[in-house]
């Protein structure tokens, strides 16, 4: 009854799901990440707090991911078994991370962080929002083209 | 000047606006991420949110991915929970209606190359930079140090150049 591909159901899971994200929203409204002004002043050695909050947000779900995959059995709501967020090297890793911080470093705006500026009212942000969408567009059209090319089926690893 | 005198004001340097909600934010976000974890198994990052959502719109095939498709509800939901809860933010603290006065062309410009990397990277800050160091995976952690050189690199190149904010 428990299959990992199928993650829709029930109302305790989409209210889990729920709390989960309102709570990470409240973090990074928090956090100052959902000003890009903040993380700007962060790449720009003006104020090194990020490091903090990254390196609180990793601590916790450090321990509890240590915790789960040591000494719990499955998740509730899902039967699913609990693992560890591993995912595969290649090329696209380092090269995703130039593209990614290009464009952190011009805009200071990360996906988890645009929404979250919503949340505050800053319409402005749609813009970010915007050229996020277009470009995992660009990405995956160009992406799927190259395989109907080619007629591979290339199986990637990302979530 | 006594050495702890100047090691507090070189710690303020640092950090102009203090560490606590810097420190606690981090915590709230490492809570978010663990409470979807301990109920559903579930690893959320924020980024596949839009591949996930174009499947609705797009009949592009590597939207329609099977792992794009059974998830986009839930993480349809999620995001909604983030902006509400950023929203519960700002109205506790006084800020709601607060607005960015970075350029919009540096937030489209700079929000494309995000969508592009996050997705050839595998992931983003809450992606590899939370859950990926959490889980100590050797890929994030080649993704985090190049995005974080690359991201400080970019942004004194582009304060360099006057652009502000």
């Amino acid at each position: 009854m428990s299959a990992d591909t199928d993650d829709g159901r029930g109302l305790a899971f989409t209210l889990v799901i729920l709390l989960g994200g309102l709570v990470f929203g409240f973090g990074l409204g928090l956090s100052g990440m959902a000003k890009p002004e903040i993380v700007l002043d962060f790449l720009q050695f003006e104020d090194f707090g990020l490091v903090f909050v990254m390196g609180g947000a990793a601590v916790v779900s450090g321990l509890t991911f240590f915790v789960a995959t040591n000494y719990l059995d499955r998740a509730p709501l899902t039967g699913r078994g609990y693992t560890r967020r591993l995912k595969t090297m290649d090329r696209n890793v380092p090269v995703g991370g130039v593209i990614f911080g290009v464009g952190w470093g011009i805009s200071g705006i990360c996906p988890g962080a645009a929404y979250a500026s919503v949340g505050l009212g800053n319409v402005t942000i749609l813009w970010a929002i915007l050229g996020m969408f277009l470009g995992a567009y660009a990405q995956g059209f160009v992406r799927s083209s190259r395989a109907d090319e080619t007629e591979t089926v290339e199986p990637t690893a990302s979530d | 000047m006594s050495l702890t005198t100047f090691s507090l004001l070189a710690f303020a340097d640092l950090f102009p606006r203090g560490v606590a909600q810097y420190a606690v934010g981090g915590l709230f976000i490492g809570l978010g991420v663990a409470t979807i974890y301990l109920g559903t198994g579930i690893i959320a990052g924020a980024s596949t949110f839009l591949e996930s959502t174009l499947s609705y719109v797009s009949n592009v095939s590597r939207f329609n991915q099977t792992k794009y498709v059974t998830s986009r509800d839930w993480r349809v939901v999620f995001t909604l929970g983030i902006v509400g809860g950023a929203a519960a933010y700002a109205l506790a603290f006084g800020e709601f209606g607060w607005t960015t006065q970075v350029q919009w062309w540096r937030l489209l410009g700079g929000g494309f190359l995000v969508g592009v990397g996050t997705r050839v990277g595998k992931g983003c800050t809450s992606g590899h930079g939370v859950c990926g160091i959490g889980s100590l995976s050797e890929t994030s952690l080649v993704n985090v140090a190049t995005f974080m050189a690359v991201a400080i690199g970019t942004a004194q190149v582009v304060a360099a150049l006057g652009v502000t904010p």
